[in-house]
């Protein structure tokens, strides 16, 4: 079994509740902890794979009680102490917060716009050889876990384990998130949507041409 | 005492237990360290919450429906036409748009945390964010559907699209008849942010 985040496909979680447009946030917290995330993730202490990989290590009960933002908040204060920027006597109020080394870093009001424009965009140059083509059967790994980590990260769910697509688009090559959210490298490779019949994953699929796509990359995938 | 909502092998378990409090101790610590520029903080707020939202989607399913040459773009290079409009950044660096016709209705989740295109659409609804979506859209579109009142033909085929990827999906969806010869904005007023996550239809106003 994989993470308390692997959840497509899950039964028992009752209906979903719709909302206005006008809705964006649902307390004063959820904006500040947005903010503060993205503030403290331009510190440069960490990539977007090594976040989602903290959030995934929340305890279970943890990841399951918190509301949304208190898993954003959650992830970044286990980085902060992980990578020494935050001590945890520091943490807990035990003793007073020091100036950091990184303060040079620190994301100022006039850098904000720059910094949401720029983005992150996670295709590089890879030696690795496009495999597919668009139209060729392939079939997931069959184990949807981390190859390189034990309980380490990945972009396979597990409902989409073992299962045969086909290949529908090609997105050229992109960062491994395997690789990548355990400080290993960004050993980009080809990166694919791959189409599944609703049938080739459920049991008792709604429609019989129903279809689910994944964004897979090559190392997920065999040929068929 | 014993605390057993929090795991005590994680560093956050220091923090105050209440969120709104966890997160102000956090701040306070961050701005005392040098690390967070409170005002960078009330940029960032204003930004997602008055700046960058789904009109903008809006606005680029608007141009599709007019401009045919502008959908022709799309269809090519997603990226290169949507930074000719401005529409590029954070969450929104990989843009595929895909197209619902009679025959297909996509819809778009990310069941394994949140993915979604910000530049287009903004922050995601609470909804989009929910244990629920993401655990059942994979597996009973139709019946997620029906929780917002959409129900499709038995011809159309439902096209689930999970982002596990950097690639970011807006959904295109079907112009409704009668609007032929309306203005950009007057079609935008049709499109809804869910209109584009695939969760809704565009209808004319009855």
């Amino acid at each position: 079994m994989s993470r308390v985040h692997d959840m497509g496909g899950r039964f028992g979680d009752g209906p979903i509740v719709p909302e206005s447009e006008d809705v964006i946030f649902h307390a004063d917290w959820h904006p500040r902890a947005l903010a503060l995330t993205l503030a403290a993730g331009s510190l440069g202490q960490w990539n977007i794979d090594v976040s989602r990989h903290a959030r995934e290590c929340l305890a279970p009960k943890d990841y399951a009680a918190f509301s949304y933002y208190e898993k954003w908040i959650a992830g970044v204060a286990d980085m902060l102490v992980e990578r020494g920027v935050v001590t945890p006597a520091e943490l807990s109020g035990a003793c007073d917060a020091q100036i950091s080394d990184l303060a040079t870093k620190k994301l100022t009001a006039d850098q904000v716009a720059g910094v949401l424009a720029r983005g992150g965009p996670a295709d590089r140059d890879s030696a690795v050889a496009q495999a597919f083509q668009i139209g060729d059967a392939v079939m997931t790994r069959r184990i949807a876990q981390n190859v390189l980590v034990a309980g380490g990260h990945t972009r396979l769910p597990m409902y989409a384990a073992g299962a045969k697509g086909k290949i529908l688009r090609y997105h050229g090559t992109h960062v491994l998130p395997d690789s990548n959210a355990h400080r290993l490298g960004e050993a980009p490779e080809p990166l694919y949507a791959v189409v599944f019949p609703a049938s080739e994953l459920w049991q008792h699929p709604e429609h019989p041409r129903d279809e689910v796509v994944l964004d897979l990359w090559q190392s997920y995938l065999e040929a068929v | 005492m014993p605390h057993d909502t929090h795991d005590h092998d994680h560093p956050h378990a220091l923090l105050p237990p209440q969120p709104a409090l966890r997160v102000k101790a956090l701040e306070t610590i961050l701005t005392q360290k040098g690390l967070v520029d409170p005002a960078a903080l009330d940029v960032i707020i204003d930004t997602y919450e008055n700046k960058i939202g789904p009109r903008n989607g809006a606005h680029v399913v608007a141009k599709a429906w007019r401009e045919p040459e502008f959908l022709d773009a799309l269809r090519t290079d997603a990226d290169a036409a949507l930074l000719e409009l401005g529409y590029y950044g954070r969450q929104g660096e990989h843009m595929v748009v895909v197209e619902n016709t009679p025959q297909m209705h996509n819809l778009v989740v990310c069941t394994l945390c949140s993915c979604y295109p910000w530049p287009l659409l903004g922050i995601p609804p609470g909804w989009y964010k929910s244990d629920a979506y993401r655990a059942r859209v994979v597996r009973e579109p139709r019946a997620v559907l029906a929780d917002f009142d959409v129900r499709l033909p038995d011809e159309t085929a439902v096209r689930v699209w999970d982002s596990t990827a950097e690639v970011r999906y807006l959904v295109l969806p079907m112009r409704p008849a009668g609007t032929e010869g309306w203005s950009e904005q007057a079609l935008m007023d049709l499109v809804s942010r869910d209109s584009m996550i695939g969760t809704g239809v565009v209808q004319v106003p009855v």
